[in-house]
């Protein structure tokens, strides 16, 4: 039944996949990862703190982008991100910041939310105990947090956070909606434009599947070398 | 001036729940003070307000003339100069021997990284343990990993030492080679506060021995009249128990 298939418009179209397209999802995918676990480390100590609101403020900000469709997300972000940043900065008019900037921004503040409650589970995995040593040796509250808490904390989640990971790899296709060139826009763009619907449907899928499978099982190598001798 | 001058400390865990009751207690520079009691009695507690890591609600805690519950108190500083044992070891799994020992004269002293590393080198030959300066605290047996404890904690320089149980985690023979460290550092002058049930090191080098129960310090009394015959009821008990539990 392949007989009709031309699998031939994949080498013919090979640069603008993976180049333009697949290079796109994996620089999105690196970059709102970094992004999102930046940010989700400071929500999660903000949601472990013991300040008053702060926890709460964080909490509520997890909870509400966690009951979001994430490609609502992106669509609203790519229509209110330039109206946010005229707010900020007290532009004249609503700044201007191009597709690939919306979904950064977007992917890295949404990822945050599943982020932080990886990481807070980490930071409360952490024995009481290493604390008080930390501060009883003379430790402030970010001397324990940067060299005591984090470094072990991120040693046992390794592997949850680069299986959320694998996830917004996959997720980063939703920037269709905002029709940004990504490998699965391309390989829509390539189907139309050549009319090879299927093959180019069935090419993107798999490399998905074969990247997000190369990347779980890597991880599992990962979760066994990086245990902490207890 | 006493080095530790705990002063009618009261605390409570919540409203119905007084875990300490004005409790006073001075150690004098030098001075090795144990301090013992049945489980739940509050002496971890007590130890950890000393350094500040448990807060207290009533009465004063001064170290060397700083006091320890003032709100403005520079707490971490206060603590770099004060050594805590803790039952567990509370080692960092993540660092190497060598760098637990480094980490906080260097965070917390500014101490270079040679500076630091000569130090840590110099307090592991001490206790015995310089050829295991490249392990991880997990690659150790629980008495050495104590000993590691006690080395990061002497290489702040600290002008007094807490101790809480530092052996009641150790297999039975490897308690020794704890209290052999600790034996010779009060023998140097140490100033140290030490809860234990190791009534052998409090006859050896103890100055005092306090007696809590319930939170409250029900005895304090020279070495020699608290193993003489203790005033209270509940210390005699106790110490007919724990004397007879070591034998
Ligand atoms: N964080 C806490 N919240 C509530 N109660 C606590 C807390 N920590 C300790 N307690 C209680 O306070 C009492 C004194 O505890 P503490 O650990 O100081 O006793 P201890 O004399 O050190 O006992 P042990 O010999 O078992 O170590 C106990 O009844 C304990 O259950
Ligand atoms: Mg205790």
């Amino acid at each position: 039944m392949f007989s009709d298939f031309d699998f031939d418009v994949i080498a013919r179209s090979a640069r603008y996949l993976l180049v333009d397209g697949l290079g796109f999802t994996l620089t999105l995918t690196a970059l709102a990862t970094a992004g999102g676990v930046v940010f989700g480390t400071l929500l999660a100590l903000a949601r472990l703190s013991s300040l008053p609101l702060l926890p709460r403020v964080a909490g509520l900000y997890v909870n509400v982008l966690r009951s979001l469709p994430l490609v609502l997300v992106i669509f609203w972000f790519y229509f209110l991100v330039p109206y946010i940043g005229q707010w900020t900065t007290g532009a004249s008019r609503p700044i201007q910041v191009g597709a690939f900037w919306s979904a950064l921004i977007t992917f890295t503040l949404f990822e945050a939310a599943y982020f932080c409650e990886i990481i807070r589970a980490g930071i409360q995995s952490i024995p009481r105990g290493q604390i008080a040593a930390g501060q009883a040796l003379g430790l402030t509250y970010a001397q324990v947090t940067t060299t005591i808490v984090l470094p072990q904390a991120f040693r046992t989640m390794l592997p949850v956070l680069l299986t959320q990971t694998i996830v917004l790899f996959q997720d980063t296709s939703l920037v269709y909606v905002i029709s940004i060139t990504d490998l699965l826009g391309a390989a829509a763009k390539v189907a139309q434009r050549d009319g090879r619907l299927v093959e180019m449907y069935l090419f993107a899928a798999a490399i998905y599947f074969v990247i997000s499978l190369t990347a779980s099982l890597l991880v599992k190598r990962l979760q066994a070398r990086i245990a902490i001798i207890r | 001036m006493p080095m530790i001058e705990i002063a009618h400390v009261s605390k409570w865990y919540n409203p119905t729940f007084q875990v300490l009751k004005d409790c006073t207690l001075d150690v004098a520079k030098g001075e090795v003070v144990v301090v013992c009691g049945p489980s739940g009695s509050g002496k971890s507690t007590l130890i950890k307000c000393v350094n500040g890591l448990e807060k207290i609600d009533q009465g004063t805690i001064t170290v060397d003339g700083i006091r320890v519950d003032a709100p403005e108190t520079n707490l971490p500083k206060l603590r770099a100069r004060v050594g805590m044992v803790f039952q567990h070891f509370e080692l960092f799994p993540h660092l190497s021997v060598t760098d637990n020992l480094c980490l906080a004269q260097m965070k917390a002293l500014g101490r270079s990284r040679d500076q630091a590393v000569a130090k840590a080198m110099a307090l592991l030959d001490r206790v015995g343990l310089k050829a295991h300066a490249r392990k991880f605290p997990g690659q150790l047996s629980g008495g050495q990993q104590q000993r590691v404890a006690i080395a990061r904690a002497l290489a702040m320089d600290p002008i007094a030492m807490l101790f809480d149980e530092p052996t009641s985690a150790l297999d039975p023979e490897m308690i020794q080679e704890v209290l052999d460290v600790m034996v010779d550092l009060a023998r140097e002058g140490m100033t140290m506060m030490v809860v234990t049930h190791e009534m052998g090191f409090a006859r050896s080098v103890a100055h005092r021995v306090v007696f809590m129960d319930q939170g409250e310090i029900v005895e304090d009394a020279p070495k020699a009249e608290f193993f003489g015959k203790p005033r209270s009821e509940r210390a005699q008990t106790f110490l007919s128990r724990v004397l007879v539990a070591s034998h």
